[in-house]
Order: structure tokens, then C-alpha cells, then sequence
């Protein structure tokens, strides 16, 4: 099969969309799109299956190299192993899901969703890049229509908000350029292959340099403290899809960068600056549990909620055990559906009760049980609730981070393990207030319940997470391979 | 050999019902749900026991030791060629008691709730939890993994959760609810460090594998002047602590009883807070090779069996009395666990510990359910609101009284032989313990008996309007089949199904030994009745004379209030306040300061925007290359 596929739906949805007018169409053509997408995502999943029992020693399949910019020897060269199935999965999931939430807009439907389209296509380019630098443009790609998306149709204090988030994500964009281009001259003019970027023997003096731009400047996507700020803001003034392909998406980009390109290509640097990876990351686990635990927003509660669940993500990434990587790319997918998840319920709720402080709801249980069930159980997975998807993602980091027995990597592991505590107060608070207790507002009597495209979009979401925290097997095996293979190099450069 | 599929369905027909009745029972089948809900459990009740028969009667034991049998097991979550997670059943005769235990008063409960739950709004979703509940208990029952038990360890603490707030309009459930789950949880961390550790030991997660390698003679390194293996299962300890409400982290339990009556009796009578004990002996082998942690274990036990029964003594809610019990009686499980061995006669707590488990569950879950009958009667939980209402309620007087007979220790009930085998127990392997838990026995004969003379006789109950008398013959079954297993279970040879190591112990019942703990119950019970039978002010002033002590203890030792303090003062004002202080102010402060002289820098350089996008990208892409050459040549 040919991977550019993957690319090509999404944008020629994108561009169908842009020659209609009516918004119905807009939105049947976009969802279409959307479904015909995840079909071709699970189409990949089987033949990658295949294809690996045919070569199982292979690591990337269906590999396809084009010319883009001969003269600097710069290609367009695409390939995807389990890991990137997985982030492409999540994607697809995600996006259908943030489509469907969408019913409603009503202002711009056109422009919306086409950025929305426009979005998903560069994630998807970015995942199955195997050229650093078509995956730095499709970086980009999934980040320009952020900063339009919060500026036009966000709410509260959306224009701070739409700058700072562009501003600290292209500051950190200007950080992977900096260290991408030192890279590229190591080669010696080779391009941007990351293959051939990990084939070749970097100084550990020069690896100890790059590495700092590289992990920082993909940090920030995913909320290393203390570049999280955007996260609470961006997400509380973005629409609901928004905040979904944000957190769900966009954030993930910045771990997979992490993990692919600066603990990849440049292992001894990893080794060299783990300890300071797993302070911040420990720092972000508890002190974002800790603030979330003081917020009054719902939103602010699930983006506080983020920056410490992404915590677990650079902690399993810096803590450079198999398991604890797996556990990382695990927590990826299973923190990009949950907080779709929560980020739809929430929508819902804000749509209907015009309100997202935790002080003016109350026993919407009682008024519309399948938005507050969703809700509810958004809030388990994230507190790490066994059969749903955080579960297994936590536990396989907590796991793999107990193998690094130096004393200050335990200390690191117990003080992360304690933010299962800090998680169930803040969740249950939340949910207490919201769902629970008596109806605090009359006017909430007569809200309805979701229509039939919620429901949609959450059921889509929830089998996600069910079957990876029924059956983690599946998505287990599916990454091994290829933390297998990143680790055969990252073990190796230990000295 | 048991059939694996039989066994397979034990858990799995009622995650079914769960799953149809969360699914479809609010708009469909509501009216079914209770049907659905005892129907599944009467199946998973009779494979059971036919598990039960086979287990024990048929394969019977191997070189007259009870073999450990694993029915099946897959692998669910592999981390390296050693370590996974497995999920499976693994049939051994604490087990396999446990699985009738489980399912059959869960039966019961799923019978009473008939009646009981009648007319509720949420009358399917209160079986759909239920279910869930006997799912994950009857998961956690049959772990083979250490990390399979911690998984339905806390898939029955959400059940719990769910059940309490089942009233969910309510504050005080609401609260109550939270609370339940956030000590479990906090009690929870230490269990997920305890497996760390150990399994970091053993290299496994498997039980069986981990047991084996802990449980022989090693050297294992320290940390703070103790051994691993001891930090370990008293990590492990804390969790299961804080699930069977032990002492100091109990202060859950009291406020649990917001949920259903008959949710009570189920979960927080007879299984899942008994869960901390049956994790202890699943781990026997292990912690009987520690003196250290074992000691930690009966300490423990000890305490929350005097402290909750003193407590027991002052409360006037009925289920409060009933849930102090509760943690007092799990305290006598938990102390003759630690006094015990693993081999022989030395490992008669254990058997003793397990006896009372299962005795305890039939006549505590009995106990609740009378009460939820009184409360169905006279709408309050309040001791006040009550009095004379054997006329009312013949048969639940009955059932009562017998379910108070027994957990007093009076024989031939089924509370005397399983209390005395611990007694017993104490007895043989340190004094202290042994007077502390024949006080305690007194202690409890005089609360229960207090509270039957105060529900059943004393003053005349003030009944308003109409009353249905002792409600429908669902919610009559029950009591019948429970008060007679109330007589009845002590008479079962336990002793030679359960024990440690598997091979039958031999008992007999000592009348001399058995003279203290029966004359300490007597007394308990006549004093009792000397004072709460009749209306009477002697109560009352036997309250003033013991003034501070009396206060103290009905306010339960005030450690509520303690917990209050660290949580509100010091965790969310010492740390959680801070913490959105400096990232609102500090961090985003220096974020937005960089934004603002960036804007002010940027005023006066206006001349360079000339607004052409190609123009910015040359200057960006001009950096940053040169900022790569730097690094690059610097070198």
C-alpha cells in the first residue's frame, strides 16, 4: 500500500470542502472523510500485520522515497512502523471524533472545518515521515491552524490565548530547527534521512550539545514544565475540537519527536541529561496534579490534568528502559484518547449549561446521564481505572522506571506513583461537583441530554479506550517492535 | 480437574449483567433488571459450589495437602520475558471458600434487594453495580498475579465508590463516597510500591513464582535498617489495611454506610473489606518467613479490634454500630493472621482467621440486612427513632438476635468456634494479645446487645402513618438462609479444608479454655441488657461518669478531624495553593514578561517588519543556520 494515501484523504477532503457552500454538506463531506480515513488507518494496521509476518525482521515497511529538494539532497521519504500505526490510529480516532462534536458550529463552518482537515493531514504527515525535514514541515502543518482555530472560534481571553500558544510552539518549532539543521550538517549534506542520521556516529560532545534544542524544543509541544503555560490557556479558550486535536493530538507530536529524534539520534546525550528529564517530568507529574487540584474551571482542570498525565510520557522516555518507552508511547495514545474523551464531555456540558465552573454545576446526573456518564468515566481512565486505557499506560512506566535502581530514579518513581493519590482528588472532586449532588441551577431541568452525533463521538472514543485497557495485547505488541529497535541502539551507547 | 469454563463463568456471568443492564436496563428492561441481576448470580452461586464439591470432595488432596491449582491463565500485558501481568484463576482452599462466600451473599444481597431497592429510579443501575462489584470481587478472588489482584483490587474499590454515592443527589453520600475512594487510594499507593518492590525481588508477578522465591531463606538487602522484603509487605499491608479499615486508615468505613443497606451488608460487611485480610494470607508464605512485618500485622489487627469496639460502644446510628463491628471483627481476623505460622498446629490462626472470615460474613451480613429491614420500617438510622419493634417484626427479631448470639461468641452460633480458634491462637503465642481480645469479646457482646435490646425492646417506636410490617418475601428469604448458616457454619470441620499449608489441622473444642471468652460474652450481654432493655436513666449516667472517655469516643477519637487537618490545612493550603499560585504567577508571569519586551524591543525596531512573509522566513531560516554553524564549528 502506499502511505501517501494517508495523506492525500484528508487533504482532499479538505480541499472538497472548500468548494461548498452549504454547511450540511460541509460537515457530511468532512465526516466522510473522516470515517473513510480511520477505514484506510485499520487498512494499514491489517497490512502492516502481513507484511511483517512476511518479514519479520523488518523495522519500517512501505517505504517510499521522492525527490523534494534534490539540490540540498533533501527527499520526501515516508515509512511507518508499529509505533507510528499507533499514533496514526489514535489520530484517526481522534479526529472523527472532534468532527463529530463539531454538529453544532455554526459561525465560518467552511474555514473551520477545513482547518480542522488541514490539521489531521499534518499529523498524519508528521507520523509517517521518515525525512527529519518533511516531519519538521508537517510539524509545522499541525501547528499554524491552532493559532487560527483559538484566534476565530475560541471563547474567553482567545487572542492571549491563540498568541501565546503560537508563540511558545514556534519558539519551540525554532529550537527543533536549530538542532534539525545541526544534524543535517553532520551528515555532511547526506539530507535529513533519519536513518541514516541514526546510522552515523555523532560525537558525544556534539550529541551533548543538539540534544538540549531538540528535547526542549519538541518539550514544549508536549507541556514540559516549565514551558506548559500555553497548555491551560490554549485549551480552555479553544473550541471543543480544538482542545481535543490539541491535546489529542498536537501534544503527541511533541513525545514522538522526543522519543524519535532526540533520545534516538542522539542516544549518549539521552543517557547524559536523563536525570534532569525525570526531575522536570516528576516536577510536572505532581505539580500539575497539584495545580489541577486547585482549579475552578473544567477545562483548566483537564489542562492542568494533561501537563501532569504528559508528565508520565518524558518521565517513561527519560527514564530509557524498554518497558518504561513502551510505557511512554502506551500513555501517548492512551492520554490522547482520554483527554478527547474529557475535552468532548466537557463541550457538551459548556454547550448546554453555558458554564464550565465547578461552583455553578451540579447533579447534571440526574438531567443528561449519558454526557455525565462519559463524563464520569473520562474521569476514571484518567485516574488510572484497571480496564480502561490509563491503567495500563501508567502501570507499564511505573514498571519500567522501578528497573532504574539508583536511588534518585526510586525517589522519582515513588514521588510519580504518588500522583495516583493526587489524581483521584482531583477527579473526584470534579466529578462530585459536576455530575453529582443536588441540581444547583433550575434552568438545568429542562437541558437535554447528547444528540445522536455526541453520542457518536463518545462511543467512538470509549471503544478506543476499552479495548486497550481490556485488551492491551494488542497495542502492546504492536509497539514492541519498535521500542525493541530504538532501544538495541539506546542500550548500546551506554558506556 | 474443574472444568476452566465452569470457572471462567463464576466472574463472567455477573460482568455480564453489568454490561446488559448498564447498557439497555434504564430504557428497556428496567423492570427485569432484578430478575437479570438474580439470575446471574444464582448460576455463579450453584458452579460455586459445584467448583466448591469438586475441588475439595473430588480431586481431593494430593499427599494429604490441598493442591494449588491454576484453572487458566493468559497473559494480558507482558512487560519483559519474566515479568507480565497475567490474567487468570487460580483455585486453592482459601479461593474456593472464598468464591461461595462471595457469591452466595452476594446471592442474598441480589435477593433482598428485590424487596428493598422496589420502585427506585435507579433501580437498574443499582444491579448493574452490584454486578460489577461481584464481578471484580469474585476477580480478585481468583488472582494468580499480584498485579491481577491490584487491578480488582481497584475495580472493587470504583464499585464501592459507585454504590456509596448511589444516592447521588445527596451531599453527604457525595462526600462519602470521595472519602471511601481517596483512603483506599492513598492506602492503594502503598500496595502498587509493595508490588514494586517485591516483584522487583522476585523477578516475577506471578504468586505462585513470587511466593516460591520470597518465601526461602535469602539474602536480601536493607534500606533504613530494614530488609526489603520486610518494606515490601508492609507496603503490601497498607493496601490491604486500607481496604479492610484498619486502624488508623478506618475512616471510611463509618461514613460508607450512606449507601444502600443492603450494599452494607454485601460490600462493607462481608467481602471486599475483608479483601486486606485474604491479600495477608494469599501472601502467607511470604509473611510468615518475617517476624518484622507479621508483628506489624497483629499490632495493627489488635488496635482496630479494641479501638473500633470501644467506639462501637457510644455510637446511636445502627449501621455506624454495625460498621464498627465490622472493622473490629476484621481487626481479629488481621491479629490472628499475624500471631500465626505457616506448618502444622503453629498455623492455627491462619485457619482460625479464615474460620472467622467466613463465619463473619454470614452472620454481619445478616445483621445488615435485619437492619435494613428496621430502617425500611421506621425510615431512620437513629438508635432514638427505635425501640420495641419486636412486635413489628417477628422474624427479623429473630434473625437479629441469632446474628448477635453469634458474633458474641455464644455457643454453639457459628461466631464461638471461629473466635475461639483465634482466641486459641492469641492464647498460645502471646499473652498480651490474647487479653486484649478477650476484653475485647466482651466489649462486642455488650455493643450488640446494646443495640438488639435498643431496636427490639426498650421504649415503644413511634410508627407513623402506615407500615408494610417486614416487607416481601424476598427480603424475608434471606434472613432465613443466613441466620441459619449463623447457626449452622460452625459446626463445618474448617479445619480440615483451610489451612496454611494445605493439610488438615486437627481441633477440638477445649470447655475449659472456652469457659473465659463465653463468661466474658455473658457478662457483656447481661450487662447490656441491665441497661438498654428497659427505658431507663442508668445509660445516661453512666455516659456522664465516664464523661471525657464517653466524649472522645463518640466522637471516634476525633481522628477525623486529624485527617481534616492535613488534608485541608497542609496538602491543599501548603501545597496545592502554592503550587496554581507559581504557575499563574511566576511561570506564566515570566512568560508573558518575555511576550511584553519582546512587543516593547519589537517597537523599536518597526523598521525591520516590512510585513513580507518572505522576508521573516529568510531572516528565521538565516538564524537558525547560523546558530547551527556555531554549534558546529565552536567545537
Amino acid at each position: 500500500m502506499n502511505l501517501l494515501l494517508l495523506i492525500s484523504v484528508p487533504s482532499l477532503t479538505a480541499l472538497i470542502v472548500l468548494f461548498l457552500y452549504e454547511p450540511k454538506k460541509i460537515k457530511a463531506v468532512s465526516f466522510a472523510g473522516s470515517v473513510i480515513q480511520l477505514g484506510l488507518v485499520l487498512y494499514t494496521l491489517k497490512a502492516y500485520y502481513q507484511q511483517k509476518q512476511l518479514n519479520p525482521l523488518n523495522n519500517f515497511f512501505f517505504e517510499k522515497t521522492y525527490a523534494w529538494f534534490p539540490s540540498l539532497n533533501i527527499n520526501f521519504h515516508i515509512g511507518i512502523d508499529g509505533i507510528a500505526i499507533a499514533m496514526l490510529l489514535l489520530t484517526a480516532v481522534v479526529v472523527l471524533a472532534g468532527i463529530l462534536v463539531s454538529w453544532k458550529v455554526e459561525k465560518n463552518v467552511k474555514e473551520f472545518f477545513f482547518l480542522l482537515l488541514l490539521l489531521s493531514a499534518g499529523a498524519y504527515g508528521f507520523f509517517i515521515s521518515l525525512d527529519l525535514f518533511s516531519l519538521f514541515f508537517f510539524l509545522e502543518v499541525a501547528v499554524i491552524p491552532k493559532f487560527l482555530l483559538i484566534g476565530i472560534w475560541g471563547s474567553g481571553k482567545k487572542e492571549y490565548s491563540a498568541m501565546k500558544l503560537a508563540l511558545m510552539l514556534m519558539g519551540g518549532s525554532a529550537l527543533i530547527f536549530v538542532g534539525l539543521l545541526a544534524l543535517y550538517i553532520t551528515t555532511s549534506g547526506n539530507g535529513f534521512n533519519w536513518q541514516v542520521v541514526a546510522s552515523l556516529n555523532i560525537s558525544s560532545e556534539l550529541q551533548k550539545i543538539i540534544f538540549p534544542f531538540l528535547f526542549i524544543g519538541f518539550g514544549v509541544f508536549t507541556a514540559l514544565f516549565p514551558f506548559h503555560t500555553w497548555v491551560p490557556d490554549g485549551h480552555s479558550s479553544a473550541p471543543t475540537a480544538a482542545s481535543m486535536f490539541l491535546a489529542g493530538i498536537s501534544m503527541k507530536l511533541g513525545g514522538y519527536g522526543c522519543l524519535r529524534v532526540a533520545v534516538y539520534l542522539l542516544p549518549e546525550a539521552a543517557h547524559y541529561y536523563s536525570p534532569y528529564i525525570i526531575v522536570l517530568a516528576t516536577i510536572a507529574i505532581l505539580y500539575g496534579a497539584f495545580a489541577t487540584m486547585m482549579q475552578q474551571d473544567l477545562k483548566y482542570i483537564n489542562a492542568y490534568s494533561s501537563v501532569s498525565h504528559c508528565g508520565f510520557v518524558l518521565l517513561g522516555i527519560g527514564m530509557l528502559t524498554k518497558t518504561s518507552i513502551n510505557g511512554a508511547v502506551l500513555q501517548m495514545v492512551s492520554h490522547g484518547l482520554m483527554t478527547a474523551l474529557f475535552f468532548a464531555a466537557i463541550g457538551m456540558l459548556y454547550e448546554r449549561t453555558h458554564t464550565r465552573m465547578l461552583k455553578e454545576l451540579g447533579g447534571l446526573l440526574k438531567v443528561m446521564p449519558f454526557i455525565a456518564t462519559v463524563f464520569v468515566i473520562a474521569g476514571l481512565c484518567s485516574l488510572g481505572l484497571p480496564g480502561l486505557s490509563g491503567f495500563v499506560a501508567e502501570m507499564t512506566v511505573f514498571m519500567g522506571s522501578w528497573e532504574r535502581v539508583e536511588t534518585g530514579y526510586r525517589i522519582a518513581t515513588i514521588l510519580s506513583c504518588s500522583s495516583i493519590v493526587v489524581t483521584a482528588v482531583y477527579i473526584l472532586r470534579a466529578t462530585g461537583q459536576t455530575v453529582m449532588g443536588p441540581i444547583t441551577n433550575n434552568h438545568f431541568n429542562v437541558l437535554t441530554d447528547a444528540t445522536w452525533n455526541e453520542r457518536l463521538a463518545a462511543a467512538v472514543l470509549l471503544i478506543a479506550i476499552l479495548i486497550i485497557g481490556i485488551a492491551p495485547f494488542y497495542l502492546n505488541d504492536l509497539i514492541k517492535p519498535g521500542t525493541e529497535m530504538m532501544m538495541q541502539k539506546i542500550a548500546s551507547s551506554v558506556k | 480437574m474443574n472444568n476452566h469454563i465452569n470457572i471462567a463463568l463464576i466472574p463472567l456471568l455477573p460482568l455480564a449483567s453489568f454490561v446488559i443492564l448498564g447498557l439497555f436496563g434504564r430504557k428497556y428492561i428496567k423492570t427485569f433488571s432484578g430478575v437479570i441481576g438474580v439470575g446471574s448470580l444464582l448460576i455463579s452461586a450453584l458452579l460455586s459450589l459445584q467448583t466448591a464439591y469438586q475441588y475439595f470432595f473430588v480431586d481431593g488432596k494430593l499427599n494429604g495437602v490441598y493442591q494449588k491449582v491454576i484453572a487458566f491463565k493468559y497473559t494480558w500485558l507482558s512487560f519483559s520475558d519474566s515479568v507480565s501481568i497475567d490474567m487468570g484463576a487460580l483455585l486453592d482452599p482459601i479461593s474456593v471458600m472464598m468464591l461461595v462466600l462471595v457469591t452466595f451473599v452476594s446471592l442474598m444481597v441480589h435477593i433482598f434487594s428485590l424487596g428493598y431497592m422496589k420502585g427506585e429510579e435507579r433501580y437498574s443501575t443499582y444491579y448493574a453495580f452490584l454486578g460489577l462489584f461481584t464481578f471484580s470481587m469474585l476477580g480478585l478472588v481468583l488472582s494468580t498475579n499480584i498485579f491481577q489482584i491490584y487491578m480488582f483490587w481497584e475495580l472493587v474499590g470504583v464499585s464501592s465508590f459507585l454504590l456509596i454515592g448511589y444516592y447521588f443527589d445527596k451531599p453527604s453520600a457525595v462526600a462519602a463516597s470521595k472519602k471511601a475512594f481517596i483512603v483506599t487510594r492513598f492506602a492503594d499507593l502503598g500496595f502498587l510500591i509493595g508490588i514494586l518492590v517485591l516483584s522487583f525481588q522476585a523477578h516475577t508477578l506471578d504468586f505462585q513464582t513470587l511466593i516460591d522465591t520470597l518465601s526461602k531463606p535469602q539474602t536480601i538487602g536493607s534500606f533504613m535498617g530494614v530488609s526489603i522484603l520486610t518494606w515490601g509487605l508492609t507496603l503490601v499491608f497498607m493496601g490491604g489495611a486500607g481496604k479492610s479499615a484498619m486502624f488508623p486508615l478506618h475512616i471510611w468505613l463509618p461514613d460508607a454506610m450512606e449507601g444502600p443497606t443492603p450494599v452494607s451488608a454485601l460490600i462493607h460487611a462481608a467481602t471486599m473489606v475483608v479483601a486486606g485480610v485474604y491479600l495477608v494470607a494469599r501472601l502467607f508464605p511470604v509473611f510468615s518467613v518475617d517476624e518484622a512485618a507479621l508483628t506489624i500485622v497483629t499490632y495493627v489487627g489488635l488496635i482496630s479490634a479494641l479501638f473500633a469496639a470501644v467506639i462501637a460502644c457510644t455510637q446511636t446510628d445502627i449501621k455506624r454500630v454495625l460498621a464498627y463491628s465490622t472493622m473490629s471483627q476484621i481487626g481479629y481476623m488481621m491479629f490472628a493472621l499475624g500471631v500465626s505460622k505457616y506448618n502444622g498446629e503453629e498455623g492455627l490462626g491462619f485457619m482460625g482467621s479464615m474460620f472467622h472470615l467466613f463465619t463473619h460474613a454470614f452472620f454481619k451480613s445478616l445483621l445488615f440486612l435485619c437492619a435494613g429491614a428496621v430502617i425500611h420500617l421506621v425510615h431512620s438510622n437513629e438508635m432514638k427513632d427505635m425501640g420495641g419493634l419486636r412486635k413489628y417484626m417477628p422474624l427479623t427479631n429473630a434473625a437479629f438476635l441469632i446474628a448477635c448470639l453469634a458474633i458474641a461468641g455464644v455457643p454453639p452460633f457459628a461466631g464461638f468456634f471461629s473466635k475461639e480458634e483465634i482466641l486459641l491462637a492469641a492464647f498460645h503465642s502471646n499473652k498480651l494479645v490474647y487479653g486484649v481480645a478477650l476484653f475485647t469479646s466482651g466489649l462486642t457482646a455488650f455493643y450488640m446487645f446494646r443495640l438488639y435490646f435498643s431496636i427490639f425492646w426498650n421504649k415503644e417506636a413511634h410508627l407513623h402513618g402506615e407500615h408494610h410490617g417486614e416487607g416481601s418475601f424476598a427480603m424475608k428469604l434471606p434472613l432465613v438462609l443466613l441466620a441459619i448458616l449463623s447457626v449452622g457454619a460452625g459446626f463445618i470441620p474448617f479445619a480440615s479444608f483451610v489451612t496454611a499449608d494445605g493439610a488438615a489441622l486437627e481441633t477440638h473444642i477445649d470447655y475449659a479454655f472456652s469457659a473465659a471468652p463465653v463468661f466474658f460474652g455473658v457478662t457483656g450481654i447481661l450487662l447490656a441488657a441491665y441497661l438498654y432493655k428497659t427505658e431507663n436513666a442508668r445509660p445516661q449516667n453512666i455516659a456522664n461518669t465516664f464523661g471525657g472517655l464517653y466524649q472522645s469516643a463518640y466522637k471516634k477519637f476525633y481522628i477525623d478531624e486529624i485527617y481534616l487537618f492535613i488534608t485541608k490545612k497542609i496538602v491543599f493550603n501548603c501545597i496545592g495553593r502554592p503550587a496554581a499560585w507559581i504557575d499563574k504567577n511566576i511561570i506564566n508571569g515570566t512568560i508573558n514578561l518575555f511576550g511584553n519586551t519582546t512587543v516593547k524591543l519589537s517597537e523599536s525596531v518597526k523598521t525591520i517588519q516590512s510585513g513580507k512573509v518572505q522576508s521573516y522566513a529568510l531572516y528565521f531560516i538565516s538564524g537558525a543556520l547560523l546558530l547551527a554553524a556555531l554549534i558546529i564549528y565552536a567545537l
